[in-house]
């Protein structure tokens, strides 16, 4: 039954399966009905158990115990860690990238230098990684055949080179079938994750089979391995490899995101950030359940073959074949090649998208510029590269396998490429977290790292397998001592491994930071830097847009995007383009910004973001945007953004003070406005009797030959103008002062009634000459007010000089009365003149404003004698008002508040 | 033939005063005390010169002024301010309405006395 | 500054964790064996379990 030809059928049998499955995911992907679920991509992060796992484990159990499981711890702790993960995802669709070296070259400032040496540094650290499943499937075929007694060589070519190409033509069909920007391959994952549960179930099946097929169970088993001395050290962990302990774990950790199969699996192939809520936890049970049997199956291989030569690494298909499960060997048999199809179809992907996009594509574009200029679709060339790639890589593997394969366990090859890709960590975790991270810094480190893992890791394994001398391991370099290749300055009793980590890390991160701090990024570098860094603080759109000043014309950008996706997938891409901005055709469109930003997005998916880069730079007249610019805009953004908020609450305010500020203004200037009015008036009342006088004065002064009569007229006006005046001045002074409470009061006690009967007393000339009469009804007693007596007797002939002005001669009439009411004296003066209107006896008591609307006879008023009585009244707690109504006169009224009673203490009663 | 001159302002003495000066120059002399009084003895007066005060009730010396300026039959008619308001922008209001001078109170009798000739031409 | 996530917070610190539980020194200590299985063999696994159960239990019991 396990014929050659039968095992050969099963393989391609399987693997055509697998096709399946990935058409299945890649047509529902195109439908949009995409199968990736959570749980699909959690799945898919297990293509990191490979061979490595499946056989390789076992083996390596079988001389370090429990070791083996520090390359699955790593990973669950960096899961853990997924905020990290998360932002690589964020950052590498807002930045279309597509592969590590795309990441770490558009970090820094889309340097095509650093794609290079990325995708050079990834493909030399995996090929001793994809020897290693070539070694693995080889071994299992072996044993496969060998226990059925036949050979292993078909057609005179060796069995392990056939293997190969099989492999590259599946990667080749799963991988290389079109372009596309964004470099998922829905296909491949669900293929993927499809492998996974298959390797799981076929491990598990063998570990139960053997512990309690075999066995009594684990406890049984472990029994009988603690009995030999041997066996027992297995299950005790030695605390003399603690550190190779955490070095493998740190590996590990570093691994499960920087292999180039996990970044695709993990990052690129992401459709959807949520799933990563799954993977942190689903994984890393996948990881702990494909383990459990690990120790158990060494122990039982162990004990069973105790004597004889076995290969550990083959024990999982050994023990089922000894014990007659034919099936069941060759479910393991499936298994293994899963774990190994599934390593090498990704990984030679992944790896040929470097190699293409970032190797290259910028080689052929700088040498051979005309070339590339000369070919109107570009796409062809493009796929024709990745395959060469496929396949070149997958030689490599091979041409390794046969180099250094042979001296080494699996597990051991396999570390070394682990320790390969981590050197990619510094520049990677320094350029999402630390902006002062430069291109330059990232090339010396880059460097550095690698050529120590050369030295240490790389050629130390050539030379272990006799292909180099092995000098330099056991003299060191040139015979120096301390140049000795596992053993540098002197650092023995490390594993190579740790050794070879230690040193590459320390030369990696001490050029990294040592060069970035001393070297300035450019205008792209540190715009790209803060996409990174930021990244969820960034409104990428706008800034993106207006981060990209020059003309472009549309139909060379379209013609760009013709040559490098092909014509149908341009079309159809700009198509949506142009449905996205709401345009029915992308001719409506203008070449800005944006349009620029989308070609160079989708030319980033065909050719890596550096080339990219340059391809639109060439067809664009660009304009160079300075460092200083680029920051301001980019600073712009983010500082926008947080000061809106503090500006909206400041803006609140500042309106509300405005309000205020405003209304107080208005008051102002109101109030100042009455001012200029008073003063002006003032003015004016002031000059008029000085006109007067002087005129009067100059011509009696002019001219002495006047005559007497008109002498005498001049004279008597000049001394009622000058008494004018003087009363106006006084008046005027009064006023100011009793106003702005500067004004000199003496209170005692006043009776009112005897300031009514003089004040009657001294203008009963005036009343007589005008022929008014006047009388009184003045109660005899009660009327004692505390109040400035002068003050009051000036309002009462204020009043009384008024009234006698108003009324008419001969007939006139005016009546004083006062009384009590209510706690005050009300005292009236009432007149039987023409009255005042409404309006009128509001005015009355204005600043110069007298009464009568006929003006024929002219008062000689002041017009302010009532305003002083009001304040005076007003002064002493009274009112001061007029009733009139026109032609029935007008009366007179103010009241003084009674003083309030104190009681016999001496205090005054409410 | 002696000019005629108009006098017009609500205070009586200074009227008186006016008058007076102005008789003693020798010229013809009315008298208005308010603005539509002084409308009426333009027309029928017919001066040659009017003194106009600006303060004064019914109408003020600037509307009266603007109505005889509107007027093109009084264009040879020379109109003297005079006030007791003596800020620029009346002064500035007062000869943009059309006013030949603007004199403010208390002003010198000989200065107004000699102002007057010179404008209506007899030294 | 990262939005502070709590849930993505949690996951870390439990990572966080994780290193002392999963190395040295800590790892010598178990000794022994509890029904003939080795008592370092049971506190990884276990301890693994634990993490995975915690990560579990943190990821998907709130939306982000």
């Amino acid at each position: 039954m396990l014929s050659g030809w039968f095992v050969a059928l099963l393989a391609t049998g399987y693997l055509g399966l697998l096709f399946a499955v990935a058409r299945f995911g890649d047509a529902r992907a195109d439908a949009g009905k995409s199968i990736i679920s959570a749980n699909v991509y959690a799945l898919s992060l297990a293509v990191y158990c490979t061979s490595w796992t499946f056989y390789g484990s076992v083996g390596r159990a079988t001389s370090g115990g429990l070791s083996f499981l520090t390359i699955y711890l790593g990973p669950t702790l960096m899961l853990l860690c997924v905020g990290v993960i998360i932002k690589m995802i964020r950052i590498s669709k807002a930045q279309r990238i597509t592969s590590i070296a795309d990441f770490i070259a558009s970090r820094y400032g889309k340097s095509q230098l650093l794609a290079g040496m990325v995708t050079v540094i990834a493909v030399i650290g995996v090929v001793p990684y994809i020897a290693l499943q070539l070694k693995a499937m080889a071994a299992s075929v072996d044993v496969l055949l060998e226990h059925a007694g036949n050979g292993v060589e078909v057609w005179g070519l060796d069995s392990t080179f056939l293997m190969a190409v099989v492999l590259a033509f599946f990667s080749i069909l799963f991988g290389t079938r079109h372009l596309d920007a964004t470099e998922r391959h829905e296909g491949m994952v669900a293929a993927v994750a499809f492998e996974s549960v298959v390797k799981l179930v076929a491990f598990m099946a063998v570990g139960l089979f053997v512990t309690y097929g075999m066995f009594g169970g684990l406890g049984d088993l472990f029994q009988r391995a603690s009995a030999s001395a041997d066996l027992g050290r297995l299950l005790e962990l030695d605390s003399g490899r603690a550190g190779t302990w955490s070095a493998l774990i740190i590996l590990s950790g570093l691994a499960i995101i920087f292999l180039p199969r996990q970044f695709q699996i993990i990052v690129v192939e992401n459709v959807d950030e949520s799933h990563l809520k799954r993977a942190v936890w689903l994984f890393p049970l996948y990881l702990l359940l494909i383990n459990i049997f690990v120790l158990p199956l060494a122990l039982g291989g162990l004990l069973h073959f105790d004597g004889q030569s076995v290969n550990p690494d083959t024990f999982v298909l050994t023990l089922p074949l000894v014990h007659g499960a034919e099936a069941l060997a060759l479910l393991a048999f499936i298994g293994g090649l899963s774990a190994a199809t599934g390593m090498v179809i990704v990984e030679t992907i992944a790896l040929s998208t470097m190699v293409c996009n970032d190797l290259v594509m910028p080689i052929l574009l700088r040498s051979t510029g005309n070339f590339i200029e000369k070919r109107s679709d570009l796409s062809g060339l493009l796929l024709g590269i990745r395959r060469a790639a496929i396949a070149l890589i997958l030689l490599l593997g091979y041409v390794y396998f046969r180099a250094a394969g042979e001296a080494y366990a699996l597990v051991a090859i396999g570390l070394i490429s682990f320790a390969a890709v981590a050197q990619f960590a510094p520049a990677m975790f320094g350029g999402m977290y630390w902006k002062q991270g430069t291109r330059a810094g990232a090339v010396a480190g880059l460097l550095a790292g690698f050529v120590v893992w050369l030295y240490t890791l790389l050629l130390p394994s050539f030379a272990k397998s006799g292909w180099i001398s092995s000098g330099f391991v056991e003299q060191g370099l040139f015979g120096i001592g301390w140049l000795k290749a596992q053993a540098l300055f002197g650092l023995a009793g490390l594993d190579e491994i740790s050794h070879s980590l230690w040193w590459s890390m320390l030369a990696n991160i001490g050029a990294y930071v040592a060069v970035s701090l001393n070297s300035r990024p450019d205008a792209v570098e540190a715009s790209q830097a803060e996409r990174f860094v930021d990244v969820f603080r960034f409104d990428s759109r706008n800034t993106e847009a207006r981060l990209w000043r020059g003309k472009a014309s549309p139909d060379a950008l379209v013609g760009l995007l013709e040559r490098f996706l092909g014509a149908a997938r341009a079309g159809q891409q700009l198509a949506a383009y142009a449905a996205a901005r709401k345009a029915g055709n992308w001719r409506n469109l203008p070449a800005d910004a944006e349009f620029v930003q989308f070609a160079e997005a989708e030319l980033a998916g065909a050719i890596g973001s550096a080339s990219a880069r340059v391809m639109v730079a060439s067809v664009a007249q660009e304009e160079d945007l300075g460092l200083e610019e680029v920051l301001d805009i980019l600073d712009e953004a983010t500082q926008v953004r947080a000061h809106s908020r503090e500006l909206e609450a400041k803006q609140r305010e500042l309106e509300a003070a405005t309000a205020e500020l405003r209304e107080a203004n208005e008051r102002l200037r109101e109030l100042d406005r009455m001012k200029d009015d008073f003063i002006s008036t003032v003015t004016h009342e002031l000059r008029t009797p000085l006109t007067s006088i002087r005129a009067l004065s100059e011509m009696l002064h002019e001219d002495p030959r006047i005559e007497l009569a008109d002498r005498k007229r001049f004279l008597g006006i000049i001394v009622n103008e000058a008494e004018r005046l003087t009363r106006l001045i006084n008046q005027i002074l009064d006023l100011a002062r009793m106003e702005s409470g500067r004004a000199e009061w003496t209170t005692g006690e006043v009776d009112l009634g005897e300031v009514a009967r003089e004040s009657m007393a001294s203008v009963e000339q005036l009343f007589r000459d005008k022929g008014v009469a006047l009388d009184s009804d003045i109660p005899a007693s009660g009327l004692v007010v505390l109040a400035d007596r002068d003050r009051l007797m000036q309002v009462m002939i204020n009043l009384l000089s008024n009234a006698v002005k108003f009324v008419a001669g001969g007939t006139g009439q005016v009546h004083v009365k006062l009384g009590v009411a209510a706690g005050l004296i009300r005292v009236e003066v009432r007149d039987n003149g023409p009255g005042l209107t409404p309006e009128e006896c509001g005015v009355i008591f204005e600043k110069f404003r007298q009464g009568g609307n006929t003006m024929t006879d002219k008062p000689q008023g002041t017009g302010l004698g009532l305003p002083i009585s009001r304040q005076i009244v007003e002064y002493f707690g009274g009112n001061l008002w007029v009733e009139s109504a026109p032609g029935a006169g007008a009366n007179f009224i103010f009241t003084v508040p009674l003083p309030v009673p104190e009681d016999n203490n001496g205090r005054q009663t409410k | 033939m002696s000019k005629k001159i108009l006098i017009v302002d609500d205070e009586p003495n200074i009227v008186i005063s006016l008058e007076f000066l102005m008789k003693k120059e020798g010229f013809a002399v009315a008298v208005a005390n308010d603005g539509e009084e002084a409308l009426a003895k333009v027309a029928s007066f017919e001066p040659d010169l009017i003194l106009l005060d600006v303060m004064m009730p019914k109408k003020s010396g600037f509307e009266v002024c603007e109505i005889l300026r509107a007027d093109p039959s009084k264009a040879g008619l020379l109109i003297v301010m005079l006030t007791a308001k003596g800020r620029d922008t009346e002064v500035a209001k007062g000869l943009a309405i059309g006013a030949d001078a603007y004199i403010t109170k208390p002003f010198s009798t000989k200065d107004l006395a000699a102002r007057v000739k010179t404008m209506l031409g007899t030294v | 500054m990262k939005r502070a996530n709590p849930t993505r917070q949690r996951l870390a610190a439990l990572g966080l964790l994780g290193v002392p539980l999963l190395t040295y020194p800590l790892l010598s200590l178990p000794g022994g064996e509890w029904a003939g299985i080795p008592a370092t063999y049971l506190y990884l696994f276990g301890v693994w379990a634990g993490l995975i159960a915690l990560a579990a239990w943190v990821a998907e019991r709130r939306g982000p």
